[in-house]
């Protein structure tokens, strides 16, 4: 009857956020799709490697109606990964699932009128920032760079840098009792004498570079390293930190 | 307009009222006009190291809650006449001391004398928040011992952030004041060294004042060290940190360089 646990390993669980596309259908259906074929039409593969999510927030319908919407995004190669803002009732196990908490972002622009812009499809989409009805009339275009900070002061104790959104610099040390929150690298030109927590979005690749290691901890993806367990040869030296699998590695710099 | 300093530290008995004493008297001997003023309301102690304790009427929370005028409060000092006392409340605390009339005060002080100088009481609370609020110059008393040393690190970060000078986006004036420094112990690594403390503090050095019996046999007899015995080591220490702070370029002495330095002339001599 009973499972034997063969392994006491526990499964890692972990969150993790992605860009998705956010169309937002408008009644009635018949006209929005005869939109959206315009807008495929002038762009083929706009939708192509791009994640949806369908807000049908606020809309009068009901399970078939829905249902037969998601079948025509089917049909044009939308391929609907959630459904936000649908009351249970409507959605089946053969339906997309239910999506909550939902952040908007800057707008996708949609491919402009005269364009068979094959550069704007094949743009990562990493660059676009999320979540965008698609509009008769497309928001002005926003590129944007990865997100990174730079600190010019040192970071004293009790202090915090927090910014989950990407890389972190600073010039001049990190102090005991002072930390570091990262959703990608951290680079520390100085001392770094407090915590500092890289890649805590679940970016695994994070890593943590500092002229002198004097850390009371420190994390990549949420594995962590005390002081206590750090190589003692390492401190006060020059060094790099990354992650192998789910071991912490560390090395000086040259 | 005069210029308002605060002595912080964040840490408790490392040498704030001392130091604030010390450093008032010394710039009051050279003709400014100084008010030294005391926020730790409920536990004050500058009264007594500037022996003004059996003068106290009136008080800082008098004067913010009206019951009394400033220059009723002001107590001048007895051996120094450009000296005065801005007294705390024992009796209160520092629930009383509000934004605005500590505002008033330090504006009112700061029209009348060349320095203000706000002795800070110890923690990151209220009363050491106020008292560093219109600073124009922290000075950042520090032992050269590493919970000293954070806290006084956490006390920098405050003073970057939470003043009115770094409101306004202006940088605050910062000076490292490093006490009871004895260089005997630093030597044995009982201690840390200067350099270790700057490296980690990283705000200019002030002075460095001696480890010293003089402090506390001034603080007995109710004098600032600087006019109990303005021969003796600390208050020397203290009068070269006023020339600093007035903006005179002078080389910092470590304590005991000038013992070793002694030593090796004389290690050459008997050779």
């Amino acid at each position: 009857m009973t499972d034997v646990l063969t392994q006491p390993r526990p499964i890692r669980l972990k969150g993790r956020s992605f860009l998705a596309l956010a169309l937002t259908p408008e009644l009635p259906f018949e006209d929005w799709l005869v939109r959206l074929d315009d807008l495929a039409a002038r762009s083929a593969g706009f939708f192509l490697r791009r994640p949806v999510v369908l807000d049908v927030e606020g809309l009068e319908i009901d399970r078939a109606e829905l249902r037969e919407l998601v079948s025509q995004l089917n049909a044009r190669n939308v391929r609907v990964m959630g459904i936000e803002g649908a009351r249970s009732s409507m959605l089946g196990a053969d339906m997309p699932p239910a999506m909550t908490d939902g952040r908007p972002t800057a707008d996708i622009e949609a491919p402009a009128t005269d364009a068979t812009d094959k550069a704007e499809t094949s743009e990562p989409m990493a660059k676009a920032a999320v979540a965008a009805p698609i509009s008769a009339a497309p928001a002005q275009a926003m590129p944007m760079a990865t997100p990174s900070i730079v600190v010019t002061r040192p970071v004293r104790s009790g202090q915090s840098v927090f910014f989950p959104e990407g890389d972190v610099t600073i010039i001049g040390s990190v102090a005991s009792g002072a930390e570091v929150v990262a959703g990608g690298s951290v680079h520390i030109y100085g001392p770094l004498r407090g915590r500092v927590m890289a890649g805590t979005t679940g970016n695994g690749t994070a890593r943590i570079f500092c002229r002198k290691l004097e850390a009371e901890l420190i994390a990549i993806d949420g594995f962590y390293k005390t002081a206590d367990d750090m190589e003692p040869e390492l401190r006060g030296k020059a060094v790099q930190i990354w992650l192998e699998g789910e071991t912490i590695k560390a090395a000086t710099l040259g | 307009m005069g210029k308002v300093i605060v002595v912080t530290s964040g840490k408790g008995g490392v040498g704030k009222t001392t130091s604030t004493a010390a450093l008032g008297a010394a710039l009051a001997q050279g003709g400014d006009k100084v008010v030294v003023v005391d926020f730790d309301v409920g536990l004050r102690n500058l009264d007594l190291v500037m022996g003004a304790e059996r003068r106290v009427v009136y008080d800082l929370v008098n004067v913010i809650q009206g019951e009394a005028k400033l220059t009723q409060a002001l107590i001048r000092d007895k051996r120094v006449e450009t000296l005065y006392l801005l007294p705390a409340s024992q009796t209160r605390d520092k629930d009383n001391l509000t934004p605005e009339g500590v505002e008033k005060v330090i504006a009112a002080l700061k029209n009348a004398f060349d320095w203000v100088i706000c002795d800070s009481p110890a923690g990151i609370e209220r009363g050491a928040t106020l008292a560093m609020r219109h600073a124009d110059v922290a000075i950042v008393v520090t032992n050269p011992e590493v919970s000293s040393v954070r806290d006084s690190d956490r006390i920098i970060g405050l003073l970057d952030s939470k003043t009115l000078k770094a409101e306004n986006g202006e940088r605050m004036e910062k000076h490292l004041l490093l006490t009871r420094y004895d260089a005997a112990r630093a030597e044995r690594g009982d201690m840390l060294k200067v350099d270790d403390v700057l490296e980690i503090l990283s705000i200019p050095l002030l002075g460095i004042i001696p480890e010293s019996t003089d402090v506390l046999r001034a603080s007995n007899v109710g004098a600032p060290v600087t006019l109990a015995d303005n021969r003796c080591a600390p208050a020397l220490a203290y009068f070269e940190a006023v020339r600093r702070l007035k903006g005179e370029n002078l080389p910092v002495t470590i304590p005991g360089d000038k013992r070793s330095f002694l030593g090796k002339i004389f290690g050459r001599k008997a050779a």
